[in-house]
């Protein structure tokens, strides 16, 4: 056997030691990613704090109807779609490949969705004047720092129903497998978690009272 | 056998998460109008976005099932950074209060 063998994956057996974490590489190598993610969330959340707390004018523009129902619809939608993600890495790993194939389209359905209704208020604010450096209400950062979380989200958001297909339909023809559908769901949970803190601190913060 | 061969808990469980969450999601809508802004209604959403967070992580993410090496691979890692992001306050609370760029 070469040393190539052993270091580019060529297992034998009896020779290769149990993986530390007990967990397979790609899937380590999707928790790297997803805190590594995190922080970047992290930094832009801190500096959308910093920037905030230093402006004594920061607008406050978010009404109810429409913004903070559109906001509660598209929580419930991301949610769902975490919870029938869920359901679908659990019929992959029972075998159930049909079942499997099923939920991760009902989830990539949920997450098309999602995408519609931010693409929608994101078209309300720009029709009401906001820009990246200008709006009608108060500090001219509010645009470049609004659109910058949100739309980092929408496109972690439209990269995750990207690729919930692409490995879908590839375990339908058998390229993908079980673990595949795991390691997505794993980015398609984190992306859902990361709303969790972008809605209160970019719309529930400012609402207009 | 991985722990990622492993039977996750079960579907009830995760129902129950995800009523949770969407629970404490519509906690901080009503927070939000029942106070008016300030440091106070921060830490408390935080501090929900963080249970949920929290409730995602180890039961929709699974963490909870992983290695605890694994556990202590990522989190504290994490928590450091986010925490030695805080440095950037005293300038930004200098800004508003010194207003070193009035003119």
């Amino acid at each position: 056997m070469s040393e190539a063998d052993l270091t580019m994956g060529g297992h034998v057996p009896g020779i290769m030691e149990e993986s530390p974490f007990a967990i397979p590489s790609k899937k380590l190598v999707m928790w790297l990613f997803i805190i590594s993610d995190a922080v970047t969330f992290g930094a832009m959340l801190f500096a959308y704090g910093y920037v905030k707390n230093a402006s004594p004018d920061w607008p406050e523009p978010f009404t109810f109807s429409p913004s903070i129902i559109n906001v509660m619809l598209m929580t419930f939608i991301l949610v769902t779609s975490s919870l029938t993600m869920l359901v679908a890495t659990r019929a992959a790993k029972a075998g159930d490949k049909a079942a499997g194939i099923r939920w991760t389209f009902v989830t990539v359905g949920g997450g098309f969705l999602f995408a519609l209704l931010h693409i929608r208020e994101w078209s309300r604010l720009i029709g009401e004047g906001v820009r990246l450096f200008q709006n009608p209400w108060g500090s001219p950062m509010f645009g470049a720092t609004f659109f910058a979380i949100t739309g980092l989200h929408l496109t972690h958001v439209i990269g995750g129903v990207i690729a919930l297909t692409v490995v879908a339909l590839g375990y339908k023809r058998g390229r993908y497998n079980s673990d595949d559908i795991e390691i997505c769901a794993l980015y398609w949970h984190f992306v859902d978690l990361v709303w969790m803190f972008v809605v209160p601190m970019v719309y529930l913060l400012n609402i207009k009272r | 056998m991985t722990t990622t061969d492993k039977a996750n808990g079960s579907l009830k469980t995760d129902i129950v998460v995800y009523v949770c969450i969407l629970a404490l999601s519509g906690l901080q809508i009503i927070l939000a109008y029942q106070h008016a802004g300030g440091a106070q209604l921060m830490a408390r959403m935080l501090a929900l976005a963080l249970i949920q967070a929290g409730l995602g992580v180890m039961y929709f993410m699974h963490l909870r099932d992983e290695r605890r090496n694994l556990r202590l691979a990522l989190i504290p890692a994490t928590i450091f950074v986010l925490l030695m992001m805080n440095m950037i306050w005293s300038d930004s609370f200098r800004l508003l209060h010194m207003r070193p760029f009035m003119k």
